[in-house]
């Protein structure tokens, strides 16, 4: 029994929900429904007086100008469903247990405000489907569009609320014996309980055990495994791999991390790095008085399952990596890759969401979290390929900015350990091992506790106390619940130490959780701190104060072991030293067997320049992204100084983002966000993506003011299974690129991230990887950002010049993508002296005589012109005769090679010869004119390559049909 | 003189607190950010204060609707102090989700006749992120928009933007609309996506008390305030600074 309220819209106020419904409906075969009529609905179980409820639905549950708010009793279970005279009735809610912060701040107001107190709130969502439907239709539509079992249920006809089933606290911990067992048995257990451990590593495990001379509990398994796993520690970048090159050459890689990424960061030397590779994030100097982090993670597989909640809780651990080094948030960045958003539902492979629902819940996810933080989202990019229709890719950035020399990193033996934010549930349970695995079509089904939703005011709130403790000193240190949660938290900061628990202690949204289930959830919003005592009642006072709970759980020892307790009973106690150093290294084969041959440029048709321009205008991965960049706040802080929509409509492609932290503005200095991904440069050859995503990141940084001389880089990379040697062999490719470019452009990586086992395991057992896709981010320091440059064109008459050279560069380009090839002649290679050509343009830059610069990237020349053009609403005249190039090129090569290295530039006529000094002994031309007809026209040999207006590439740019 | 002191509220979720306290120095005040438990205890008094801000953000999540525990906590703990500092006539300025949480709360239009409004999910359905045009009523008694000629430029940032009430020929009559949002040349926008981000009735951006001393509006002005903010400030646009609102508002409360 309990109480059921609905809020219902009185009409006044319409949105587009019923129409985008009805779109989506049709997309499903479904063309009956006419119309849809929402409801919101409140559970609420307890002792509650009618005025009471009277109260709450006209002072707290409805907008009384907009909605009325009706209550009843239920009694029992709900009726069965009955189609309505017109249509159907699908209520839906979440399963018990999943965050739900609206019925969190019911019961919290309720309490404090009327001292309604002891009862229990639930939400749900009421959908009236009008319309011919059949009774399979709507099942359809609950299951498609309504609902995601993931997280949710729903019901044809009235819900019954799931309220949360309270149970006994519970100390139980199982003894899993290994002792004697066979290697099949070990890799049951491995694949039973999740763990995703291989035979060496049970080996290992039950070794050790053995020598203990009793069996492992259930938590010191979990410990492990999560630990071990390929997401917190990253076996394959530190194994030992046996590579083979296609000459058939064979050598021995110590560490591919190690030996290709982090000794270019050693190689270069610089000495603005603050940290790299060693923190939760990559930090640098920003100023006398600052450093910047940044830190950019993926979240794949839980955005595959449930976009909203994994898109949402991937900005909620981003964020968290950056309070784990005591800085202060102060933006956001989203890199994300989909499947086409127009496939036919027959082609969603089983068990997956149509591409166009994980668009949707993926950006609503990160602009939840987002903007409810204060973050300004600024940096980003969206690309579709069919091999990313099972396997999304979600990547998110956090920068942070922090005084000098306030994090401080080492616990120490006495220190207590701290858990603050959010509460403890079962929420996220084998997150890492989870995501170091393959999805199949079940996924879905058995990882549902994988997968949380965030509650980002939790977060919000966590940010302010962490800083506020930084500045007093209050923690000697600090790192975020993430994958593994506690076990992963307290096991690193006390790796050095030696750590006690008591389980007992840590606070839970609701009992009943065993002790494994407690150590090891990931439930989010929540910070580990190691607490000097003297320094405890402080910080206590401190999160009272900004109503954020924190829980002493125990001390860092001198024991070396982590030993975890429940009340008396100790349910865990491992050696730091086994812990950290028992994991048995991989040993991996990998195999080269060269780049995948593309066609000769003979056999590509040719696409008339006039018809391939606005085709690469309109396609996804090139085509105005103004309507997601809108739904992220872009400007909360007031430091967007170069914004990611440039020009005199507010609607550019910006290449690059500029911002001035708050606090900065005593001096002129400002931070540049940039990115370079490439995955089709990629399927061709990983190490010409790697050298592409590292160019094209540096020359967009360069194209907004950024010093050339001041990036420093992030690597990610999303790959399929490392267990097969090719797949292996790639990442090696990649790796080393990531290697060549960063000595040749003296820019250190600082921190780094890998997702492996991106593949989807089909019904049939067949995997299908995604092509191995490497995020280069960067960030980079602009001297004043008084001198920041924007791609739109600024004034008629201005001379266009063109810095670096053109090659016969189009396999893997986006041209090469419309005609159906991988495109002929070369993926692009990294550029002669790039990094003395960058500090030329740098230069220039300075001296006032760049009006606005735009990189050269996906589309080449043309699509970059083009892109000035509409920022800028002005023409150009372009003429490609005197393009500088590299061989003898076609037209085609000209307009849309993807060669890296180059830039386009405005310059007023007067500066003309001062730029062309700069520049001397570099590749630049001077390849047309500003014009204020608002036509693009590009001409080579004396004939008309393109002559479309301004407002036709812009229409193409939205998308209008070609 | 003293340079005037001024609370800006905190809540948990509250974000454009610390750019509103830039905003403030800049125009010549005292800011001090003050968590809402601090009042609550009493360890801080509104009456020691010669202006209230309650500044953008998302206070408890919105969850129940933009503002709406925000303006519990209005309604019930700061009730009277936040009467009395409006009757003395003291300036209160409620950005975005401070102006949902002051119209939810009945401080704002600030008279039961002209009331109740609301602000609801924006027309489009979804948050939107965008720079507009908002034009001053000459006629208002509004004490942050007197004598601003030309029209602010500053951005929105919201999902529940959408302002609706039966009494906007009301409010319209009685100056009380202080701000419209407007055509980029400072014509009306006149309903029309997307000068009009919100499909807010009347094009109201802003909206004030009878007295002029409370005013509510959507739209960021503390997010303009220097030039290279603007932007359009690489293709020289410049003008309709935001701080025009927190000088205004700087200079009454000295006055008091």
């Amino acid at each position: 029994m309990y109480y059921r309220i609905t809020i219902q819209p009185n009409g006044r106020v319409h949105t587009h929900r019923a129409r985008d419904l009805i779109h989506d409906a049709r997309s499903l075969g479904i063309t009956g429904l006419r119309d849809v009529r929402f409801q919101t609905l409140y559970f609420i179980r307890g002792n509650l007086q009618p005025s009471q409820l009277d109260l709450l639905c006209t002072s707290l549950l409805a907008d009384p100008v907009i909605e009325t708010a009706t209550w009843q009793y239920i009694a029992g279970p709900s009726p069965h469903p009955t189609p309505r005279g017109d249509g159907w009735v699908v209520e839906v809610g979440l399963h018990p247990g999943v965050t739900d912060p609206v019925a969190h701040q019911v019961v919290k107001v309720a309490g404090e405000i009327w001292d309604i107190t002891d009862i229990e709130v639930a939400t749900g969502q009421r959908y009236e489907l009008i319309g011919d439907l059949r009774e399979a239709d709507v099942h359809l539509l609950a299951q498609k569009l309504l609902s995601n079992p993931t997280i949710q249920h729903y019901y044809l006809g009235e819900m019954t609320p799931a309220f949360i089933h309270t149970a006994e606290a519970s100390d139980e911990a199982l003894e899993i014996p290994l002792e004697g067992l066979s290697d099949e048995e070990l890799l049951a257990i491995s694949r039973q309980r999740l763990l995703a451990l291989n035979l060496e590593e049970m080996r290992a495990i039950r070794d050790y055990f053995a020598g203990l001379g009793r069996a492992p509990t259930d938590l010191e398994l979990e410990t492990l495994a999560q630990t071990w796993s390929e997401h917190c520690v990253h076996k394959t970048f530190k194994a030992l791999i046996e590579f083979e090159d296609e000459a058939g050459q064979r050598r021995l890689i110590d560490g591919l991390l190690r030996s290709t990424i982090r000794a270019a960061t050693e190689a270069v030397g610089k000495p603005w790095v603050r940290s790299a590779f060693v923190d939760n994030a990559g930090i640098i100097d920003f100023d006398d008085e600052y450093e910047v982090s940044f830190k950019v993670e993926t979240h794949n597989h839980p955005s595959a399952l449930e976009p909203f909640g994994g898109a949402n809780t991937g900005v909620g651990g981003v964020v968290r990596d950056i309070i784990g080094v005591s800085a202060r948030p102060i933006a956001v960045t989203d890199v994300l890759c989909f499947g086409p958003q127009d496939l036919p539902m027959e082609e969603v492979p089983a068990g997956s969401l149509h591409p166009r629902r994980i668009q949707a819940g993926v950006i609503s996810g990160i602009e939840d979290y987002g903007n409810k933080l204060g973050l300004p989202t600024v940096s980003g990019a969206i690309l579709y390929d069919k091999s990313y229709t099972a396997n999304p890719l979600v990547y998110v950035g956090c920068v942070g900015i922090a005084p000098k020399g306030r994090h401080r990193r080492q616990a120490q033996p006495g220190d207590r350990i701290v858990v603050i934010g959010g509460r403890t549930g079962r929420d996220g349970l084998h997150g890492a091992t989870f995501s170091s695995e393959a999805l199949t079509h079940e996924t879905g089904q058995v990882a549902g506790t994988a997968v949380q939703i965030g509650d980002p005011i939790v977060e919000k709130d966590v940010m302010e106390v962490v800083c506020l403790a930084r500045d007093r000193g209050l923690y000697n240190a600090i790192t975020d619940c993430g994958a593994g949660g506690l076990s992963s938290a307290v096991g690193e900061m006390g790796q050095h130490t030696g750590a006690r628990v008591q389980l007992e202690r840590v606070p839970l949204k609701y009992p009943g959780l065993k002790p494994w289930e407690i150590w090891l959830s990931e439930a989010q919003e929540r910070m580990v701190l190691a607490v000097p005592p003297a320094k405890w009642p402080e910080l206590e006072r401190l999160c009272r104060d900004w109503g954020v709970e924190a829980t002493d759980i125990g001390e860092f020892t001198d024991t070396g072991r982590l030993v975890v307790r429940y009340g008396e009973k100790v349910v865990g106690d491992i050696s730091m030293e086994f812990l950290h150093h028992g994991l048995p290294r991989r040993r991996l084969q990998a195999i080269w067997r060269g780049r995948r041959p593309v066609h000769p440029t003979s056999s590509t048709p040719a696409l008339p320049p006039q018809q391939a321009l606005p085709a690469l205008l309109a396609h996804p991965s090139i085509a105005s992204k103004e309507d997601t960049i809108r739904r992220y706040d872009h400007e909360v802080g007031g430091g967007t100084i170069i914004k990611p929509l440039v020009g005199v409509r507010d609607d550019g492609p910006s290449d690059a983002v500029v911002l001035k932290p708050l606090m900065t503005w005593k001096h002129t200095r400002g931070l540049v966000l940039s990115l370079g991904i490439n995955p089709q440069i990629g399927k061709i050859d990983p190490y010409a993506m790697a050298i592409s995503c590292v160019d094209e990141a540096v020359r967009n940084a360069v194209a907004v003011g950024a010093d050339p001389d001041t990036i420093a880089l992030l690597d990610n990379f999303c790959w399929g299974s490392p267990g097969r040697p090719e797949e292996l062999g790639r990442l090696v490719r990649a790796a080393e690129g990531c290697r060549d470019a960063a000595l040749a452009y003296q820019a250190p990586f600082i921190s780094g991230k890998d997702s492996l086992n991106n593949e989807y395991i089909g019904p049939d057992g067949r995997p299908t990887p995604i092509p191995g896709t490497l995020l280069i981010s960067a960030v980079s320091i602009i001297p004043d950002i008084a001198g920041a440059v924007t791609m739109a064109l600024k004034s008629p008459g201005n001379l266009l010049f063109i810095v670096g050279e053109t090659r016969r560069e189009l396999a893997g380009s986006h041209y090469a993508l419309l005609t159906g090839t991988d495109g002929a002649g070369e993926p692009p290679g990294l550029p002669p002296r790039g990094l003395e050509r960058y500090r030329a343009v740098h230069r220039a830059m300075r001296a006032g005589l760049v009006r606005a610069c735009h990189d050269l990237s996906e589309g080449g020349l043309a699509v970059a012109a083009a892109e000035m053009c509409i920022a800028g609403r002005l023409g150009l005249e372009l003429d490609l005769d005197a393009l500088p190039v590299e061989g003898i090129l076609t037209v085609e090569e000209r307009l849309f090679s993807e060669s890296n290295g180059r830039l386009l530039v405005e310059v007023a006529p007067e500066n003309r010869q001062a730029f062309l000094e700069l520049l001397a002994g570099h590749p630049a031309a001077e390849i047309g004119r500003v014009k204020e007809d608002g036509r693009l026209v590009i001409r080579c040999c004396r004939q008309e390559l393109v002559n479309l207006t301004v407002e036709e590439l812009w229409r193409y740019w939205r998308g209008a049909a070609c | 003189m003293l340079k005037p002191r001024i609370l800006i509220l905190h809540a948990s979720g509250t974000n454009r607190d610390r750019e509103t306290a830039w905003a403030c120095e800049l125009a010549g005040g005292n800011p001090e950010i003050v968590h809402v438990h601090q009042l609550r205890r009493g360890e801080r008094r509104l009456a020691d204060y010669q202006m209230v801000i309650i500044p953008g953000g998302f206070s408890y999540g919105d969850a129940l609707g933009a503002g709406k525990v925000l303006s519990l906590d209005l309604s019930h703990y700061l009730k009277d102090e936040l009467t009395a500092f409006i009757a003395a006539g003291k300036p209160v300025l409620g950005i975005c989700n401070g102006f949902q949480a002051l119209l939810k709360s009945g401080f704002l239009p600030g008279d039961a006749g002209l009331g109740p409004a609301t602000l609801t999910f924006n027309a489009s359905g979804h948050f939107e992120c965008r720079w507009v045009t908002l034009l001053p009523d000459p006629r208002s008694p509004c004490v942050f928009t007197r004598g601003i000629q030309e029209p602010i430029v500053c951005p929105v940032a919201h999902g529940e933007g959408r302002f609706i009430s039966d009494r906007v020929p009301a409010l319209e009559a009685r100056g009380l609309v202080a701000l419209r949002y407007a055509q980029e040349d400072g014509t009306p926008a006149g309903g029309r996506y997307p000068a009009n981000p919100n499909g807010s009735e009347g094009d109201i951006a802003g909206i004030c008390n009878p007295a002029g001393n409370v005013l509510g509006l959507m739209p960021h002005p503390e997010d303009h305030i220097v030039r290279y903010q603007h932007p359009r400030w690489p293709h020289d646009g410049r003008g309709g600074l935001g701080l025009q609102i927190f000088i205004n508002g700087v200079r009454y409360a000295a006055e008091m």
